[in-house]
């Protein structure tokens, strides 16, 4: 039996001191000074620690961040002069796809390594819209191990990416086909090429390198490759913008390349194929209306690998109404199912993709695998103000990042992500990841369960405003 | 807060907190041993200093002592005790806000120096999230305290989920059939309906108590909720924990739970019980085994589980004996035979088949098919399974419902479900959509003065002392107090759902099950 996959992951403290979510406010007038604050009713000593860090100035400050909001100094304050309030700061991470509960979430996975967990059911709202309005199903007995995900059997999440043959062809008990080359992750997570804005200092280094040490693939620019002389290049997927004068560049010895889309792609794949023997082209689609054709068309005409790039909350790109990357990757899956040509080409998904969640379930609508990129960033401590974009300077110095620490930081989060994916996994007896491809059978849909339960005894529905 | 001693000094009583430990530890159970529990509302106060409301009141220098907004609040916000000169600071969780202005008790017109002034309380609005709103958090600790349905000025029935219970509403007829009282009200809610030779159990109100397990929860919170469930003739039940000796005085309102850790699953476990409950999943984290995390596995939770302290306690899914309803049937009539006058309850999550399962349940030979839906829970689990996995409880109380009517057998099995149910209306919701009853967990937690800061799993355990086993923090609260509270909470619990009942015209809580047309869903038309 071949050894698990494991991803180690080990702390990595933050830089910077982190946003927390909860703050306590104290007016100062009026405080007896009985210090019942600070030294009796905290259970998790912040206010303590407080002290000492403030005395011995070792790393960052991080009550804050860590007040959990038990309110038990509030309301055993002599006074009655605490109140809490929730952090200002706090509120304004991100944005209404990267939540600053996401955000926080994703901080926590990148330092630890480890699965968020916590008590007292589930708070959010019933559902949502994209991913919210997905529940995977689990199963009540069957489960894929004998002795659950923790035990010796195995759970795979591995996933090849390149053509494959729609069947296979004899003579005389000779193989006549040469089977196209596959590459395979141990993970059906990529890393997807960094935004402009976001390639600074040792970022895309940091990137690159985490992926050659849980063995994925960094999508990479010819730029930055070059650059870095070819150090990063055994996991990296170099993204081709000028395919003619590729001869003596990057992709050089890549077993797998990337183009972007292009009325001459299939040329231009057949060329580079001519001269890297071995290689593997990806053809990275702007996931726009329409582009369900536009894939099809492409895994007619032999494409090996296609990414639907979405933007980065998961929509269609220019549309007046666009649709989620959960509807989109459901037709184009079924399109190529119904055309018997599903099996022969690789569906890779990207954008607003930004919780383990979203892993299985873009997997589940029909991909075999993910790109990501946000979350890669968030994992370096960014918090999405945006300041770079708007040529401003970074508030958590991203360009001085070592490539070590953000390596480690990408790693843990993808420990963390893993471990979710094989509860998720497990949760629905599922046994191997590829299993997992547009098996709607393991998921309910908001929309479904609303009409056979509510829409059965309550009519229609009032139309979604 | 003040006693007049014998020899006629005034001095004041050491407050809660400052009370050195009176009693020994729990070691000794005669200490706690009541013959009777009372279903008698007494107020039982919060045991914080200050207590949070959805309103502050803060009085200003201008105060003259002149007692008028003693005389005028009617809520007990403003307390002058006796032989006082100045009134005390204000008991502002109680007050009910500017809506008191139209009742001629508002204290704020009637303060001659206009000293007082009414604001929102910025603590509250940082409580609880979509489901647990803090209005919901609020209205039970007021329920808890009083033990009579909360103010209007709470929001007491819905959160705001967006979804399910908190988008569906009562259609009540214009006037209740003439004849018809509150007194004569049942809320009965009968357990078996096999009609086999096992005892007919019959519990006063339609919800017991969850399971939470001894290591994961405060014994005296545990302890509590037993008591409350012999004074309403009803159930609590013991987690996978292990059966606590302590539960014993209570032994016919607790039901034996066999998971599959299978802590404490011994003969004579099985044998006390009037139920045993098997846990096939729960509804926090379907698919997934229960999880006790290191830090709470102290000597005694150890002990009880005959495992190391200090290990993370991985119950394992599914039971390994049953891979099919076969080897359920097995399940079941392993505790028939150990125990013949027992029912048996399977308890399990809401997979897209959950209604084969109820019926799978049925033909094996269960009683009680307890539905658990996936946005409950008090447990620690992953935020990926508690979001993300199976489906809410809303949607599978309808399916087993009318499943199990297809198949003939609805008057067969008792169906319950829990997972998500924070109100006596979500209760009389869950019940018009099919089901017999419910089971409840994080409200009774709630009323023991849980903010849901879902901090229950990590280090020490919970710091409101409920959700923990460090012994410094479970000295917090105490047995009778917990006792008081959720006996209070389901007074009000009860009060408020024979209210409904009253105004739906319907004289038990029997005649309420799979009254969908009595139910309107906010984004509906409402014309099936």
């Amino acid at each position: 039996m071949p050894a698990k996959y494991v991803i180690h992951h080990k702390t990595a403290k933050p830089r910077f001191r982190p946003i927390g979510k909860l703050g306590i406010v104290e007016w100062r007038e009026d405080c007896s000074g009985c210090h019942n604050c600070v030294k009796r009713d905290c259970v998790y000593r912040l206010y303590r620690d407080e002290a000492d860090t403030l005395r011995n100035e070792v790393g960052y400050l991080d009550y804050i961040y860590q007040c959990k909001g038990c309110l038990n100094c509030i309301q055993n304050c002599t006074k009655n002069i605490l109140t809490r309030v929730v952090n200002p700061e706090f509120r304004r991470l991100g944005d209404g796809y990267y939540t600053p509960d996401l955000i926080l979430s994703t901080w926590y996975q990148a330092e630890t390594g480890k699965i968020p967990v916590s008590g007292a059911g589930y708070g959010g709202p019933f559902s949502g819209p994209g991913f919210d309005s997905m529940w995977t199903d689990m199963s009540e007995i069957v489960r894929p191990t004998r002795d659950g995900i923790h035990g010796r059997e195995y759970i795979s999440t591995s996933v090849d990416i390149g053509r494959k043959l729609p069947h296979l062809e004899f003579e005389n008990g000779r193989l006549m086909d040469d089977p196209p080359p596959l590459a395979e992750t141990p993970l059906p997570v990529i890393f997807d090429r960094i935004p402009p804005h976001w390639r600074r200092g040792a970022v895309t280094s940091a990137v690159a390198m985490a992926a050659a040490e849980i063995g994925t693939l960094a999508i990479l620019d010819e730029a930055s490759l070059r650059e870095s002389g070819g150090s990063l290049r055994s996991h990296a997927i170099p993204f081709i913008t000028a395919p003619h004068a590729a001869t003596a560049n990057p992709a050089e010895a890549a077993t797998l390349v990337m183009i972007p889309d292009g009325p001459d792609v299939m040329a231009v794949q057949t060329a580079l194929k001519r001269e890297h023997s071995a290689g593997i082209v990806a053809i990275r689609i702007p996931a726009a209306p329409g582009v369900t054709g536009r894939a099809a068309d492409l895994a007619r005409g032999g494409a090996d690998v296609i990414q639907l790039a979405f933007d980065s909350h998961g929509r269609e790109r220019g549309a007046a109404q666009p649709r989620h990357l959960r509807d989109v990757l459901r037709d184009t899956h079924t399109t190529l199912v119904r055309e018997g040509i599903r099996d022969e080409v690789t569906l890779i998904a990207s954008g607003g993709i930004a919780a383990a969640e979203h892993v299985a379930k873009a997997i589940i609508c029909g991909a075999d695998m993910v790109a990501i990129d946000v979350p890669l960033i968030l994992a370096l401590e960014c918090r999405l103000c945006g300041e770079c974009e708007r040529g401003q300077p970074c508030p958590i110095a991203l360009e001085e990042i070592d490539a070590g620490f953000g390596a480690r930081r990408i790693v843990n989060l993808m420990a963390a992500w893993h471990s979710q994916l094989l509860e998720m996994l497990g949760a629905m007896g599922i046994r191997e990841v590829r299993r997992l491809r547009g098996e709607t059978g393991r998921c309910m849909f908001f929309e479904d369960l609303e009409r056979d339960t509510f829409g059965r005894w309550f009519g229609k529905r009032k139309t979604d405003s | 807060m003040v006693r007049q001693e014998e020899n006629g000094l005034v001095s004041t009583v050491p407050s809660n907190r400052h009370r050195p430990e009176s009693r020994p530890q729990d070691a000794s159970p005669e200490r706690f041993e009541y013959a009777d529990v009372s279903r008698r509302i007494r107020p039982a106060p919060p045991r914080y200093r200050n207590e949070i409301g959805k309103f502050g009141i803060h009085r200003g220098p201008q105060c003259a002592a002149c007692g008028r907004c003693v005389d005028t609040c009617r809520h007990g916000v403003h307390v002058r005790p006796e032989g006082y000169l100045h009134v005390m600071r204000p008991y502002d969780y109680r007050c009910i806000g500017p809506g008191c202005g139209d009742t001629g008790s508002y204290c704020i017109d009637a303060c001659p120096q206009g000293a007082l002034k009414l604001a929102v309380n910025p603590v509250s609005e940082t409580m609880g999230d979509c489901r647990w709103t803090p209005d919901l958090l609020l209205s039970t600790w007021a329920m808890a305290e009083t033990g009579r349905p909360p103010g209007n000025h709470l929001e007491s029935e819905v959160g705001a989920s967006g979804g399910g219970f908190d988008r569906l509403r009562f259609r009540f007829p214009d006037s209740p059939p003439p004849g018809l009282s509150r007194e004569d009200i049942s809320t009965k809610l009968l357990l078996n309906r096999r009609g086999d030779s096992r005892p007919r159990i019959e519990i006063d109100i339609p919800w017991y108590g969850g399971g939470m397990s001894f290591g994961s929860t405060n014994l005296r919170a545990l302890l509590g909720k037993a008591r409350v469930a012999k004074a309403f003739n009803g159930f609590t039940c013991t987690g996978e924990g292990g059966y606590p000796e302590r539960f014993i005085p209570y032994k016919d309102h607790v039901i034996t739970q066999v998971a599959t850790g299978l802590f404490g699953v011994r003969e004579e476990t099985i044998q006390r019980a009037r139920i045993v409950e098997f846990k096939y999943a729960q509804g926090a984290k379907p698919g997934l085994g229960g999880h006790l995390l290191g830090d709470k596995n102290t000597p005694s939770v150890a002990a009880m589980r005959e495992t190391v302290q200090g290990v993370s306690l991985f119950s394992p899914f599914p039971f390994h004996s049953v891979y099919s309803v076969e080897d359920h049937q097995k399940h079941l009539d392993w505790i028939a035979h150990v125990n013949p006058r027992a029912l048996l309850s399977a308890k399990v999550s809401t997979p897209g088949d959950v209604d084969m399962v109820a019926v799978g349940i049925y033909y094996a030979g269960g009683h009680i098919v307890h539905l658990d839906g996936s946005y409950g829970g008090t447990g620690a689990a992953p935020n990926v399974a508690k979001k993300n996995i199976a489906m809410p409880i809303e949607y599978a109380i309808g399916r087993v419902h009318q499943f199990l009517v297809a198949e003939g057998i609805r008057d067969k099995i008792t169906v319950i479900a829990s997972g998500g149910i924070r109100t006596p209306a979500d209760v009389a919701k869950a019940i018009a959509m099919g089901a017999d009853g419910c089971v409840i967990g994080t409200a009774e937690l709630v009323a023991l003065g849980c903010i849901r800061c879902t901090a229950c799993e990590s280090g020490r355990g919970c710091a409101r002392g409920i959700a923990t086993t460090d012994d410094e923090l479970l000295k917090m609260v105490d047995v009778e107090w917990c006792t008081q509270r959720l006996v209070n909470l389901y007074a009000a619990w009860r009060q408020m759902l024979v209210d409904l009942l009253f105004r739906l015209g319907l004289d038990s809580v029997s005649a309420l099950r799979g009254r969908i047309d009595l139910l309107g869903h906010l984004d509906y038309e409402n014309e099936a």
